[in-house]
């Protein structure tokens, strides 16, 4: 069952069209990996989601309530972490917390004391005070403390040390574990790969791509390092085949998933001694929606 | 050595001057614009001697002499009055740019974490501050030889050259001394708002220390930095003395604010900080529980303010009765007119300006709600279970509480210190209603802040633009003569002058109204716009 639905949004700054068209679905249960270059779109998405901004064209339901409308109703079982904190100076990380809690209406004070004990977070201190990745401990301490049924984490680990980073990650399992929906806007591709079900790419205001990592990977190359006995001939007459390098007997190259069969069987003519291949990651995939620009640049001058 | 604590002010006093090629020039043209317009108009409006000296006799009580301080009343020559009624307001607000600029690339700067950028680079560890230092008296330098020569070139009798540039002098030298105060502050206090407020608190008791000197013991004056300024009896004695004692301890100022500085760490202050509470108290579990807890201190201290506002005025009450005591004829004249006391007059010239300052504590405290969208700080609330319109009817409610207070304490403090000097009193009831009529008034400059923060984000600011067009033509409107259509543009034209005048119950219901109105539009709108930020 979807939790989340954006049907064919679109929001305009004036003459600017920051968002164009974006169609997002998040299922009950699911985490859902939003990734995409800066100025994207990302965060006016999700702004959108929040309420903050109105949409100009297209439907987005939250819990099958409209997200502009019945935003207060829809708060009620969000928890939100943004990309930027801004914190009050002269307010504690711990006076925050609470206030944050009881915005919702319910204070968890054990769960609360729990997350500030595993972010090792002091919260006697003026927020003033907090380094950036501080900060952010506060909102997500806020948010882990909520028991709500979606969460919407907007690159919520900028700042974080690895040691964070791993806490925060136990966090997002938690919350899948009891069959809660999470959003999770984010730069770092390895978090993404290691904890969504579904990714969604987003570029210059228009999904690019959505689907499960095993989808994703479909559409892309595998990496192949292969030695042979005798030199390789003619693989660049192949198609699919990208970013040949070559050592000597040991050749390095990218092969797209439809062609691995054939050139496989081609290479394995010259006597293979040693055969590597790995899967593509979502930065090869990412990477790729980017080159894909560049060679369609190139492509059109040539 | 000079080196690593010196360097690169030059570049650091271009980058200022660059981020504030707007700022400094607005200020400047409108400092000496207005220096500038007020003796012209004067030339206007009295034109001969008999008229300066009607002009002189209206001046020469101790209401009057608390809000613009001593003249030269004697001989109330056109440099005279221009000296004696403009010179401290001005000089007021130059203190006033001087402590906003030095501020913001000071404390503001550091506090945001530019500083540290900025430190990263070889720079000096003093360079940013002494670049502060060089920009503002470079800035007052220039104010001076503007508004000085400009003043003289007006060609009137009585401004000579060397009057007009002690004018020039006396608003420059307390633009440098307030320099000074807030590059000192910006050391001690750990934050942009401290630094402001500690440096306003110090100009606010500076004006209210030389009011009550000026009226009741001229030593007391003495202790005033704005005291010096009206000591230099411009245009008559042309006294250079006060300028060198402002401009040495301005220097002072500076050499303390190197030292605290040299000596202190990057982002921390002297005052010190507590740790703080754990947890929130369980006060501070909604919008407006946060928003009285982020405008506590701000609450505090303009609430003092107002009360010692209403004190100061308050005890030259019973001088005023002395003084006109002394004088029968005049007396006789007025009270026949009127049929009150001349005190009684005098409450609605002083309700005026205390109506319009207690108007500002309560804009400042629903312009939060702009500031906080600003600093992307509202979304943490709207992103929770809180509506646009309770958020923002918490500002509107705090914010009309706030009014209402300042209000109350102002006239609190005129009716006790009346109560301790004047021989037969003002009843509480009198006193209370005649500040009181003003709250409608003020209820409709924060509607008009509601409408803008709702509808119009961007231009907030306007707001202040029209408490000062209103400030103007109450407060000069009768040195000026502007018509009465002029004033009934702001809602306090509308205001009945009690106890003089008549209650006109019509106008302030309507403006009560009005002011209804423009929060409802407003809130409305807030809720169905984009959040910014």
């Amino acid at each position: 069952m979807s939790l989340l639905n954006v049907n064919h949004l679109t929001k305009r700054f004036g003459k600017f069209t920051a968002l164009e068209g974006v169609n997002i679905e998040i299922n009950e249960g699911e985490i859902y990996g939003f990734i995409g270059p800066n100025g994207a779109g990302k965060s006016t998405t999700i702004r959108v989601l929040l309420g903050i901004l109105k949409a100009s064209e297209g439907e987005v339901k939250i819990f099958g309530k409209d997200a502009w409308s019945d935003a207060v109703d829809v708060h009620k079982r969000i928890a939100y972490v943004p990309g930027d904190v801004n914190l009050w100076p002269n307010l504690t990380g711990g006076e925050v917390i609470d206030l944050f809690l009881k915005l919702r209406g319910r204070s968890h004070t054990s769960r609360k004391e729990e997350l500030i004990k595993k972010f090792d977070f002091d919260p006697t201190k003026k927020c003033r005070t907090y380094s950036k990745g501080n900060r952010q401990k506060v909102a997500l301490i806020a948010a882990f403390a909520m028991e709500a049924d979606l969460y919407i984490l907007d690159e919520p680990t900028s700042g974080l040390d690895p040691l964070m980073e791993q806490v925060f990650q136990e966090c997002v399992i938690d919350v899948k574990n009891k069959g809660k929906s999470v959003l999770l806007s984010s730069h770092i591709l390895s978090e993404v790969e290691k904890l969504c079900d579904r990714v969604g790419i987003i570029r210059q205001g228009k999904m690019i791509e959505t689907g499960t990592l095993n989808e994703l990977r479909h559409l892309t190359r595998t990496n192949i390092h292969v030695e042979t006995n005798e030199p390789i001939t003619s693989l660049n007459e192949f198609k699919g085949i990208h970013d040949i390098q070559e050592q000597g007997l040991a050749l390095s190259f990218q092969v797209d998933a439809e062609e691995l069969d054939h050139v496989i069987r081609h290479v394995s003519q010259f006597g293979i001694v040693k055969l590597e291949s790995m899967p593509p990651t979502l930065e090869d995939l990412f990477m790729r929606h980017y080159e894909n620009k560049d060679e369609g640049n190139a492509g059109g001058v040539s | 050595m000079s080196d690593s604590l010196f360097k690169n002010i030059g570049s650091l006093s271009r980058l200022m001057m660059r981020r504030d090629r707007l700022r400094i020039p607005l200020w400047f043209i409108g400092i000496s614009f207005f220096t500038l317009m007020v003796p012209i108009a004067f030339v206007d409006l009295y034109p001969s001697q008999q008229e300066r000296d009607g002009m002189a006799e209206t001046m020469q009580n101790p209401a009057m002499i608390a809000m613009v301080g001593p003249g030269n009343l004697d001989n109330y020559t056109l440099g005279a009055m221009t000296a004696h009624q403009m010179l401290l307001i001005t000089a007021v607000v130059v203190g006033l740019m001087s402590i906003l600029l030095v501020t913001r690339h000071t404390r503001a700067d550091e506090e945001d974490g530019r500083a540290e950028m900025i430190r990263s680079l070889p720079v000096g560890r003093l360079s940013n501050l002494n670049a502060t230092l060089l920009v503002l008296c470079v800035t007052n330098v220039l104010l001076t030889l503007v508004t000085g020569f400009g003043l003289y070139s007006l060609g009137v009798e009585s401004m000579d050259l060397e009057g007009s540039l002690l004018y020039g002098a006396g608003l420059g030298a307390t633009g440098i001394f307030f320099t000074g105060v807030t590059a000192l502050f910006a050391q001690l206090s750990e934050s942009s708002r401290g630094t402001t407020g500690f440096s306003i608190a110090v100009l606010m008791i500076a004006y209210l220390v030389r009011a009550v000197g000026d009226v009741t013991n001229e030593t007391l004056s003495w202790f005033s930095p704005l005291g010096w300024v009206t000591q230099t009896e411009v245009y008559s004695n042309n006294d250079w003395g006060p300028i060198f004692l402002t401009i040495g301890v301005s220097v002072v100022l500076f050499f303390m604010a190197n030292y605290l500085n040299a000596i202190r760490d990057l982002e921390t202050g002297f005052f010190p900080s507590r740790p703080g509470r754990r947890g929130a108290s369980p006060f501070l579990q909604d919008p407006a529980g946060l928003i009285v807890k982020l405008q506590r201190t701000g609450i505090i201290v303009w609430g003092m303010g107002m009360l010692i506002m209403g004190l100061s005025y308050g005890s030259v009450l019973g001088d005023l009765e002395s003084f006109f005591a002394g004088n029968e004829m005049m007396e006789q004249m007025l009270v026949a007119e009127e049929g009150y006391t001349l005190t009684e007059q005098f409450i609605p010239t002083l309700m005026i300006v205390m109506g319009l300052l207690v108007t500002v504590p309560p804009l400042m405290s629903m312009l939060k709600l702009h500031g906080e969208e600003k600093k992307n700080r509202v979304e943490h609330l709207l992103a929770r279970a809180v509506s646009r319109t309770k958020l923002m009817g918490s500002y509107l409610i705090i914010s009309i509480l706030n009014g209402f207070m300042m209000i109350s304490l102002t006239a609190i403090g005129l009716w006790a210190a009346g109560l301790a000097v004047m021989e037969e009193a003002f009843d509480f009831g009198t006193i209370y209603g005649a500040a009181l009529v003003y709250y409608p008034a003020m209820l409709v400059m924060v509607g008009i802040a509601v409408l803008l923060i709702g509808i119009l984000p961007k231009l907030v600011s306007i707001i202040w633009l029209y408490v000062f067009y209103a400030f103007i033509v109450l407060y000069l409107g009768e040195l000026f003569q502007f018509p009465e259509w002029a004033g009934q543009l702001s809602p306090y034209g509308y205001i009945p002058q009690l106890p003089v005048e008549d209650m006109n119950v019509m106008a302030v219901t309507l403006l009560v109204v009005v002011a209804v109105i423009l929060m409802v539009v407003g809130l409305i709108g807030y809720s169905k716009r984009d959040i910014e930020g």
